[in-house]
């Protein structure tokens, strides 16, 4: 029972009308995770949350939470609890009296030990002293604080979020980000982040889930989906990929411009004879410089746009012997100097950093 | 797949019912009722139900009716152009010169008189307008005229002003709101791109403000066609309309099937006058939308 | 030359009500220039006159009771409308809302004609309650569509994220969130219904409102300015209330943070 996963998902289908909103849905969320949803919009994720949240009845499938069918249970007898995209404060009520609401029914505890319960709660998302607050002059990142303090309060098996961060500006973003983290690890309680943002996916997550149109495209920890995305389409979302044509013949895999290496040297999603794709990241090729020899791999040819980003330089190389373009991303290093359009170019890449796609 | 109604569907059907079946029984049962009663006929005071289409023969083609029918629409018709022209200017100031903390104030002023009793703003008219009146005597006062002047009340004329002023509001908010949506940057942009301030208003602002100006209109008109008090207390025989002819059948004349004819007649004219305006303004605004 | 012409309007829109109060002091019968002197007798007056107590009396009972039903379905059918899809819903709506654009005559001639001469009701003050219902509910839920359309839908939902029932919920959240569009409402429709004049007319019975009694007064010219008084009084209440109404609106927005954006027509 302990060893059954937190959250099982299984065969979720959700139909409005003739759209087709969930297209089978199977998924396992273990204790403790924090676990992400990302997809572009209209891809399902939110829906799935308000699934698992109660909000949206399925048209197929069941939902499993902590070993109780709960497919069909109203959201408000379910152990979980939500952080809603635009907070939902009661902006008619105090900070202290949106965190105690849900403490409101628990007849075993005293008004001082809910007292209790928000200020500590409030103190844990960094809040101390607003209890009597009014909610409505809060600014974004203090209400989404009352939000997560208002849930956790309640101690749920499962916290979720709904694009939680996406109403406020970078710098807040980001610090926000570091806290949620911080939080989940505090409280142990498993969070399931719903975000358009790969970024944030990549950085908050033990595993995330990568939706398109309703379907799952793949589940990974988040460094194993940046390096080996099972599909052009994932890779595409995630971060920035080169992606050449080549041919697999027996056990070589042949890249025009780049050369021709063993198939076993790459990471295959698929060893079929015949045309297809590869990509790498920009940052798994290097530009070498004057004075720098070449490596085992090296390709040539020419800059044909440089993209300055202060810390960064974007190249892309215009690669000899093929129409194809790739880009390099470049570390800048003091004193050496940003390469001019025009130029000739040395790409020295690896062929383990290859991705070869069906 | 075939969904069944799902649950908000159902909580969607349950609230709506209650208001929905009450306007089924008060006002689409009614309005069937009168379009039944408008096909019998009453001689003295047995009413015939055989149904027949004489009501409506009679009304179109006796001159009374024709006439007074006629004069509503005139009327209604003046009263709404003259409305919304008088109107117009006075959202454009709100919209465009009020400093935005004083705009509900000033919507504020331009309703209370609204909020007055409706039979008194119409007698107060008549004080206004008549032989004794505040016009009359403030003119002989200032001895600009020797005798009352007698051509202000008790004619079509009172009739369109008195109404002019009741709607006053009705035209002024809709126009109002229109113009609060259009974006200012829009208008500097046609400033920026070479326009006047005459031709930015014309090609601009009056285009965006149409559908305001277009609601006004119909505000104005659909009421004022069935406005029974105005033209009975300041029309005179010369200013009667359409609803005062329907009252009077109901009433004294006891001829409940023809004034159920009116009705429907009145009604039929006024939905096609309105949705003809919707067309042509839709047009001439270049389908925008 | 806009201002001016503004200006010039609003005293065109007030010209003939501030004449109410000259006449309503005015210590003469007949509702003309040159004025007769200083008087309060035609107040004094209002205080005896059993008739108008009864139609006022009359009037506040259906006020009352029409604004109450009115909001009451106007609350259903703005939540319905605002928040949930279901078929035919245009249709719905634009049958409730009809009243709004319906020349008032024709709505008490149908209503006369259902109940008299179809069912063979007596007139009476509920008849006149019925009618007003139908043409306030379309004010109410315009009021009330506002109100429901600026609640959050989250708000509910945290709230029963939050362990809370439906019941609860409308209680505890909706309720108070949307009170101020809902005592607006009251305010409108009451006002409504104590003015309204034509469909009364056709349809009470032996009890008048103050408005059909108005009607009749304003055949007797004796009692004119007694009206005169009546109409200063009636017309200090009626801006009152919208004074009223305005303050609970902002008082509202106030509450909840939300933004300004004009008035509640």
């Amino acid at each position: 029972m302990t060893d059954a996963p937190l959250i099982r998902l299984r065969g979720l289908q959700k139909y409005y009308g003739d759209y087709h909103a969930l297209r089978g849905i199977d998924l396992d969320i273990e204790r403790g995770e924090f676990f992400s949803l990302l997809g572009p919009s209209g891809c399902g994720k939110t829906t799935l949350l308000r699934v698992i949240a109660g909000f949206e009845d399925v048209s197929e499938g069941t939902v499993v939470l902590a070993g109780e069918e709960m497919t069909r249970v109203a959201p408000n007898k379910r152990p979980t609890n939500m952080v809603f995209q635009s907070y939902a404060i009661f902006p008619h009520l105090s900070v202290g009296q949106n965190v105690g609401f849900g403490l409101r029914k628990r007849r075993d505890l005293t008004a001082d030990a809910k007292d209790g319960l928000i200020a500590e709660a409030l103190a844990m998302v960094g809040l101390d002293g607003y209890a009597d607050r009014a909610a409505h002059a809060l600014s974004g990142g203090q209400r989404q604080r009352v939000a997560l303090a208002r849930a956790l309060v309640l101690k749920p098996k499962v916290l979720l979020l709904d694009e939680p961060l996406s109403a406020l500006d970078k710098k807040m973003r980001e610090h926000m980000q570091v806290e949620l983290i911080r939080l989940q690890r505090q409280v142990g309680i498993t969070f399931i982040l719903v975000t358009h943002d790969q970024e944030e996916a990549l950085v908050m997550s033990d595993r995330i889930a990568v939706m398109f149109e309703g379907g799952v495209a793949q589940i990974a920890e988040a460094e194993d989906l940046y390096r080996r995305p099972n599909s052009r389409r994932v890779a595409e979302f995630i971060g920035t990929m080169n992606f050449l044509p080549a041919t697999v013949t027996g056990d070589r895999v042949s890249v025009p411009g780049l050369g021709e290496v063993p198939l076993a040297a790459v990471q295959a999603t698929a060893t079929t004879d015949g045309e297809t794709v590869v990509g790498f990241r920009p940052e798994t090729a290097t530009l070498l410089f004057d004075g720098q020899a070449d490596t085992d791999h090296v390709a040539s040819g020419h800059v044909a746009e440089v993209v300055y980003y202060g810390d960064m330089t974007y190249y892309d190389v215009a690669l000899s012997g093929t129409e194809a373009t790739v880009r390099l991303s470049m570390r800048n290093v003091f004193g050496r100097p940003v390469l001019e359009i025009g130029a000739a170019a040395r790409v020295a890449w690896s062929p383990g950093a290859l991705v070869l796609f069906r | 797949m075939g969904v069944p109604l799902d649950q908000d569907t159902k909580r969607g059907l349950t609230l709506i019912a209650p208001p929905l079946v009450y306007a089924l029984a008060l006002l689409a049962g009614p309005l069937l009722a009168v379009l039944v009663f408008s096909f019998w006929t009453q001689d003295y005071l047995t009413i015939d139900r055989t149904p027949t289409l004489a009501n409506y023969a009679e009304a179109l083609t006796d001159p009374i009716y024709r006439t007074i029918m006629g004069r509503s629409i005139a009327i209604s018709g003046v009263v709404t152009i003259v409305t919304v022209i008088l109107a117009f200017p006075v959202a454009y100031y709100v919209s465009f010169h009020v400093r935005p903390d004083r705009k509900s104030l000033w919507l504020f002023l331009i309703t209370i008189p609204f909020w007055t009793s409706y039979l008194l703003r119409i007698f107060l008219w008549k004080v206004m307008l008549g032989f004794n009146g505040v016009i009359n005597s403030a003119l002989t006062g200032l001895g600009l005229i020797d005798a009352p002047l007698t051509f202000l009340l008790y004619n079509a004329n009172a009739v369109v002003l008195t109404l002019s002023h009741a709607f006053a509001p009705f035209a002024i908010l809709p126009i109002f709101v229109a113009l609060e949506k259009i974006d200012r940057s829009l208008l500097e942009a046609a400033r920026d791109l070479g326009e006047t301030a005459v031709t930015t208003f014309l090609r601009v602002t009056l285009p965006l403000a149409m559908p305001g100006v277009i609601a006004a209109l119909l505000i104005v008109f659909i009421p004022t066609v069935g406005d029974y008090v105005t033209p009975a207390e300041v029309g005179g025989p010369g200013g009667l309309m359409i609803a005062n002819l329907i009252q009077a059948h109901f009433g004294g004349l006891n001829n409940a099937p023809m004034g159920a004819t009116l009705a429907i007649l009145a009604m039929g004219i006024v939905t096609i006058i309105a949705l003809a305006t919707v067309l042509i303004a839709r047009k001439l605004s270049g389908g925008a939308r | 030359m806009l201002r001016a012409y503004v200006i010039l309007f609003l005293a065109f829109l007030y010209a003939p009500i501030l004449l109410l109060p000259v006449f309503a002091f005015n210590d003469g019968t007949v509702i003309a220039f040159p004025l007769d002197g200083f008087t309060t007798k035609w107040f004094a007056e209002l205080w005896t006159n059993d008739e108008l107590h009864a139609a006022l009396m009359n009037s506040l009972f259906v006020a009352g009771t029409s604004s109450v039903l009115a909001v009451l379905l106007g609350l259903a059918a703005a939540r319905a409308n605002i928040r949930y899809r279901f078929p035919a819903k245009a249709a719905a709506m634009g049958l409730i809302m009809l009243p709004l654009v319906l020349p008032e005559i024709i709505v008490g001639v149908s209503l006369l004609v259902v109940a008299v001469r179809m069912l063979g009701l007596d007139l009476s003050l509920w008849t006149v309650v019925a009618a007003h219902v139908l043409i306030c509910t379309p004010f109410a839920i315009a009021i009330l569509n506002a109100s429901f359309q600026s609640l959050d839908p989250s708000l509910e939902e945290a709230a029963i994220d939050l362990g809370c029932s439906r019941a609860e919920t409308f209680r505890l959240i909706t309720l108070p969130l949307v009170m101020p569009g809902i005592v607006a409402a009251l305010l409108i429709s009451f006002t409504i219904s104590l003015d309204e004049f034509i469909i009364a007319f056709f349809l009470t019975g032996s009890d008048p409102t103050l408005p059909v009694y108005i009607w009749s007064l304003l055949r007797f010219p004796r009692l004119i300015p007694v009206v005169m008084a009546l109409g200063t009084i009636l017309m200090i209440v009626s801006i009152g209330i919208l004074v009223l109404a305005e303050w609970n609106r902002r008082r509202g927005l106030a509450r909840t943070g939300a933004k300004d954006s004009g008035g509640f027509l």
